[in-house]
């Protein structure tokens, strides 16, 4: 009995694991579609519609594409590290969203499923780990191939990743204030539904300004533009890729959307409700808690989309930073920020 | 200094105000220009399957007219040669055999006629040259190719289609 509950658990982790890993690679996938689309109308431009209808099948191409192409590695680079670069960038990216709740329990007869990889209960500081380990893949990758554009973009993107990894942090720290918990799971709970009689239930009502800090350095941190200075390909070639060609420096590009992916639904998790979404006890309670918390999904991918779509909004509206002006805004104008968040924070809720 | 025209600007420099240093309202502008044009119609004309409209006297690809009897009218004068500024032209002329009077209107014609499209520079010339209006750049532009002797282009390809077919 209780080795036939642990092998079920076991499966159905798996399972699960195995979807959100396909989920998370496709949208990577169609994100570069997306992108260059977006891109294209954004430019009154049409973008890639050959391959297939509309250009559906673009990304397809461009995969088999990565996969053809030679395979080099420069003479004087560091061959392991040089392999090792690319596989922890992906594999960093990847493991971002076991922590996030991607619904409400499912009821299936008997049978209660997490739509969760796992609950542990410090899943902000994980995912805090995982991005820190995000900048090993670029820095490893940027000084394994023994080429200074490569090694600058590398340092650039590892100064810029630990300056906003501060101002990330701290504005978090009044985001936990507020909810009193590092857990995802409890910390959507929390923002059960949209309205709770006197006030919005989503975060974002209560913490916009570390709404907004959160996201600036969620742009930065995933080196996204207007902060994409480690792939400034004006000043720095092509920045830490440089060197790679092939499906390794697919796997870079990649893991720039996976990280993108993972971020927004991390953004989505714990400012904007996560799965929750209006009237959600309603519509459970007329299709039942089977299918009820999938809609709630729905809608958690919703928020996900149109974080990725901002994402690339902004990319291709504003001209990239330069360096001392991101360094001017990361320590002058972040943190302090972000601290007298956390004081604003604190007396409001000590004193209401 | 007194002013000539009144169309001078004087620019000044001022400190940025704290809304301009603020960086977010500047950010959301250009977010709102850029929204704008996510919604306007694209400007790409999808080639292959859309074709910009010609203008009257555009020079496409060259065409050996036939005369309202279906004959060809060239007779292989080499005018269109001689006139030819890149050299992209040659032929072979023949003399008309009996029985074929119906294929050529002049005794002599043209029995090789090629053109090197990637020579011709669609300047006209030879349409100006020829004495009895055989050679005409009326066609569609030049399709791509692969290999550079596909892009020699001999009677097979220049001809006009019989008129009765």
């Amino acid at each position: 009995m209780e080795l036939a509950f642990a092998l079920g658990l076991i499966a159905q982790k798996f399972i699960l694991i195995v979807i959100i890993f396909g989920i998370s690679l496709v949208a990577a996938m169609y994100s570069t579609y997306a992108e260059r689309k977006v891109a294209a109308f954004f430019q009154d431009r049409v973008g890639p519609n050959r391959a297939g209808p509309l250009g559906i099948l673009q990304p397809l191409a461009d995969g088999a594409k990565m996969f053809m192409k030679e395979e080099i590695i420069p003479t004087r680079a560091n061959p392991f590290l040089f392999i090792v670069g690319p596989s922890l960038a992906i594999m960093t990216a990847c493991i971002g969203s076991a922590v996030i709740p991607w619904g409400q329990q499912m009821v299936i007869g008997s049978t209660v499923v997490d739509l969760q990889v796992t609950d542990i209960n410090v899943g902000v500081l994980y995912i805090f780990g995982v991005v820190s380990l995000g900048v090993y893949g670029i820095m490893i990758g940027g000084w394994a191939s023994n080429n200074k554009y490569s090694l600058l973009g590398a340092i650039r993107a590892a100064s810029q990743n630990i300056s906003y990894e501060i101002a990330m942090g701290l504005s978090i720290i009044a985001l936990l204030m507020i909810t009193g918990t590092l857990s995802l799971r409890d910390i959507t709970a929390q923002q059960h539904g949209f309205w709770n009689g006197h006030w919005f239930t989503w975060n974002v009502f209560k913490q916009p300004l570390g709404f907004l800090l959160f996201m600036v350095c969620a742009f930065a941190e995933t080196n996204r533009s207007p902060f994409d200075l480690p792939e400034c390909e004006t000043e720095l070639v092509g920045g830490y890729h440089t060197e790679y060609s092939s499906m390794k420096l697919g796997f870079y590009l990649f893991a720039e959307y996976i990280n993108m992916f993972v971020s927004s639904a991390v953004m989505a998790t714990l400012y904007f409700g996560g799965y929750n979404y209006p009237f959600m006890d309603v519509v459970n309670a007329h299709i039942g808690l089977t299918w009820g918390p999938l809609v709630g999904t729905f809608f958690l991918f919703v928020k996900i989309v149109l974080f990725i779509f901002f994402f690339m909004w902004v990319r291709w509206t504003i001209p990239r930073f330069r360096y001392d002006q991101l360094m001017d805004l990361g320590w002058k104008i972040l943190i302090p920020l972000a601290i007298a968040n956390i004081v604003i924070t604190g007396l409001i809720y000590n004193f209401k | 200094m007194e002013q000539l025209t009144n169309r001078r600007k004087v620019i000044e420099s001022k400190p940025l105000n704290f809304l301009e240093r603020a960086y977010l309202p500047a950010i959301l502008s250009g977010l709102r220009i850029t929204g704008k044009h996510f919604f306007r119609k694209s400007v790409t004309i999808r080639y292959p399957e859309q074709k910009r409209e010609f203008s009257e006297n555009f020079r496409g690809q060259h065409s050996l007219k036939r005369d309202e009897e279906g004959r060809e009218r060239c007779t292989a004068c080499g005018l269109c040669a001689l006139s030819c500024p890149a050299e992209a032209i040659t032929m072979i002329a023949a003399e008309r055999q009996k029985g074929e009077e119906h294929l050529y209107r002049e005794e002599k014609y043209a029995a090789v006629y090629e053109i090197n499209m990637l020579r011709c520079i669609f300047c006209g010339l030879c349409e100006e040259a020829c004495p009895k209006e055989a050679i005409y750049l009326d066609g569609d532009i030049v399709p791509s190719n692969f290999l550079r002797k596909d892009f020699i282009y001999g009677k097979d390809k220049l001809v006009e289609k019989p008129l009765n077919q």
